[in-house]
């Protein structure tokens, strides 16, 4: 790194003992130590930091503006260095387009249907975890499982047990004389099935997230909801979920960030043409409609748009959840 | 939460688990693990087999065989081999840059240092769809197609990271160990090596253990970045599941490999992984 602080280490006691100075010397080696010293103490911390700084601003900030101005021209894949000037154009074929729709209710009911069951089944679990366990620290390793396999892995072995002839689940369906479910072609099967990936692969992690906000609730409101006979269903209502209520705002907002770029999952899922999200793109999200604008349709430009589009809808979401907070945090 | 100092467990409110929450927990912990392990079981058979009904529920003789064609055909192998690098180097990279920077924050006086500290919160609103379009414009010109540095040094440094080994040093490390180095005349890079590096240890450990698994898996920018001549193991897997290779024995065989090093990682370090989220989550 350049940014690595240039200054070298020069303890007092360091200089060489057996060497007489001449008076003179000694106090100019005293004063540029001292400049040296607060030089040091001023400038280091930016050094410390600055690292951060410049990979954000080349890969994080440089990219950003760029994507900006690419969404502006029109930018082909296949054209490398002939783009176009066109204004807007690209953002108003994006509202023009029925597929940028499509793709937007899409990521907002897979959204929905993977974040809500996903934080509410690992708040039960929480609960559980927060007892007195045996081998409490396997339950909690065993429930990371799936956060440790990569999104690719698990949507290849779901796509197996989801498969509509041979499949798992459909299987187990049919011994609970069920019909067979067509959780690829399928409308909302396919939306519950792609859903159920994400909520298999962090229900886990959340869970160890609401246990450890469990655990920094002070016994006091516990014993004095027991004292006032709060029973156990009453005290994890009424004392331990006001208690996390920062706590399950943060999983909602992380969780809702991940959902609006959720890419993978969809992708595999949708075997070799994933890019369009299903058959009739019945499960294309945003994420996909960007890289099959970009990367299969050549049309950089216009992918540069639906990642602006996918900004601001962030932006916009996060502005909800901040004034969400601040009326939670008003009433609490 | 909040300034609330997290209790020990002595009250009397941690009832000890009934049967009915063991047997809950059983449930829930076997749906995680039993797909990974059917993983392994569809692994060890072949794909006639996994075309029929009722699917395998118990391991067959091809697990070897799928393994090898998964290793060297579908090059699960390269990838492996490719992705411990990325990963190691990320996980390096982000423990090194985020705690001295976390150390600046927690314990150096300089001025704009709470702007900054919002700055690096505000980072994490930008997604990676932002960069990709300019990201791989770039990588064409420089030539770097293929080249593992494309998706190394776009996760080199992490928010997280720096927020994370602040709340540590804020709390692990006392003011007096830098003041007394200060007063024997030790630079502030030799404070860091010191006098931080030693105090920050055990949550550099955790840092780099969750940073390698985020790297391991990760997904969008590598996908886009790379093709199959030189994959990691995230776009072999994507290479499996588009239909790469036909034969689904080896596609679970190929999700096997990709996924056991991290398993391994889990089995032998899961405690402090658990305990790096934990206390992530309570602190950030």
């Amino acid at each position: 790194m350049t940014a690595a602080p240039t200054t070298t280490a020069c303890p007092p006691g360091a200089a060489d003992p057996g060497r007489r100075e001449r008076p003179g010397a000694e106090d100019r080696r005293a004063a540029r130590r001292s400049r040296r010293y607060r030089w040091d103490v001023r400038y280091s911390p930016y050094a410390f930091v600055a690292p951060f700084f410049l990979f954000f601003a080349a890969f994080g900030i440089f990219p950003l503006l760029w994507t900006g101005w690419a969404s502006l021209h029109r930018m082909e894949l296949t054209e490398p260095g002939r783009e176009r000037w066109t204004g807007l154009h690209n953002y108003v074929r994006l509202l023009d387009d029925a597929f940028f729709w499509n793709a937007l209710g899409n990521t907002a009911v897979i959204g929905v249907l993977s974040t809500v069951p996903q934080l509410l089944t690992a708040l039960g679990l929480a609960h559980l975890l927060h007892h007195r366990l045996r081998a409490a620290v396997f339950w909690r390793v065993a429930l990371l499982a799936p956060y440790a396999t990569s999104t690719a892995a698990a949507t290849l072995v779901f796509v197996l047990l989801y498969g509509r002839d041979y499949g798992m689940v459909n299987w187990a369906l049919g011994l609970a004389g069920l019909a067979p479910v067509d959780w690829q072609n399928g409308t909302w099967a396919a939306r519950v099935a792609v859903s159920s990936i994400v909520v298999w692969r962090w229900t886990g992690y959340n869970a160890l997230i609401y246990l450890a906000a469990m655990q920094a609730v002070p016994d006091e409101l516990y014993e004095s909801a027991a004292l006032d006979g709060a029973s156990r269903l009453r005290q994890f209502r009424h004392v331990t979920v006001p208690a996390l209520r920062p706590t399950i705002l943060f999983t909602v907002v992380v969780s809702t960030i991940g959902a609006t770029q959720l890419f993978g999952e969809p992708l595999l899922f949708g075997g070799a043409g994933g890019q369009k999200g299903g058959a009739s793109h019945q499960f294309q999200t945003l994420g996909l409609y960007l890289y099959e604008q970009g990367w299969y349709d050549f049309h950089l430009g216009r992918a540069a748009a639906v990642a602006w589009a996918m900004f601001l809808i962030l932006l916009v979401v996060a502005g909800a959840g901040g004034l969400v907070a601040r009326r939670l945090r008003g009433d609490g | 939460m909040r300034g609330r100092g997290g209790r020990g467990r002595a009250a009397g409110r941690h009832l000890r688990a009934g049967p009915v929450t063991y047997a809950v927990l059983t449930l829930f912990t076997a749906g995680s693990v039993l797909p990974l392990l059917w993983t392994a079981v569809a692994a060890s058979r072949d794909n006639t087999r996994l075309a029929h009904t009722p699917p395998p529920l118990w391991f067959g003789p091809h697990l070897g065989r799928n393994l090898g064609i998964a290793w060297g055909e579908a090059r699960l192998g390269l990838a492996v081999l490719n992705t411990v690098l990325v990963a190691g180097s990320v996980a390096l990279g982000t423990v090194l840059f985020c705690t001295v920077a976390g150390f600046a924050f927690a314990k150096l006086r300089f001025r704009f240092r709470n702007a900054l500290l919002a700055a690096v919160v505000g980072t994490m609103m930008v997604p990676p769809q932002l960069s990709v379009v300019p990201l791989f414009l770039v990588v064409a010109r420089l030539g770097w197609t293929d080249r593992l540095q494309t998706v190394v040094l776009p996760t080199l440094v992490s928010a997280f990271g720096v927020f994370f080994m602040r709340q540590y040093l804020a709390e692990a490390l006392p003011l007096e160990l830098i003041e007394a180095a200060r007063v024997d005349g030790a630079s502030s890079l030799r404070i860091v090596r010191h006098v931080v590096l030693p105090v920050a240890r055990p949550a550099m450990a955790v840092l780099g253990m969750l940073s390698f698994v985020q790297a391991w898996n990760d997904f969008f920018w590598p996908v886009i970045a790379l093709t199959q001549d030189n994959p990691t193991v995230q776009v072999a897997l994507t290479g499996l599941g588009r239909g790469y290779v036909p034969d689904q024995a080896v596609v679970m065989a190929g999700a096997l490999l990709g996924t056991l090093p991290l398993l391994l990682v889990l089995a032998l370090f899961g405690r402090h992984i658990v305990g790096g989220i934990m206390r992530g989550a309570v602190k950030g």
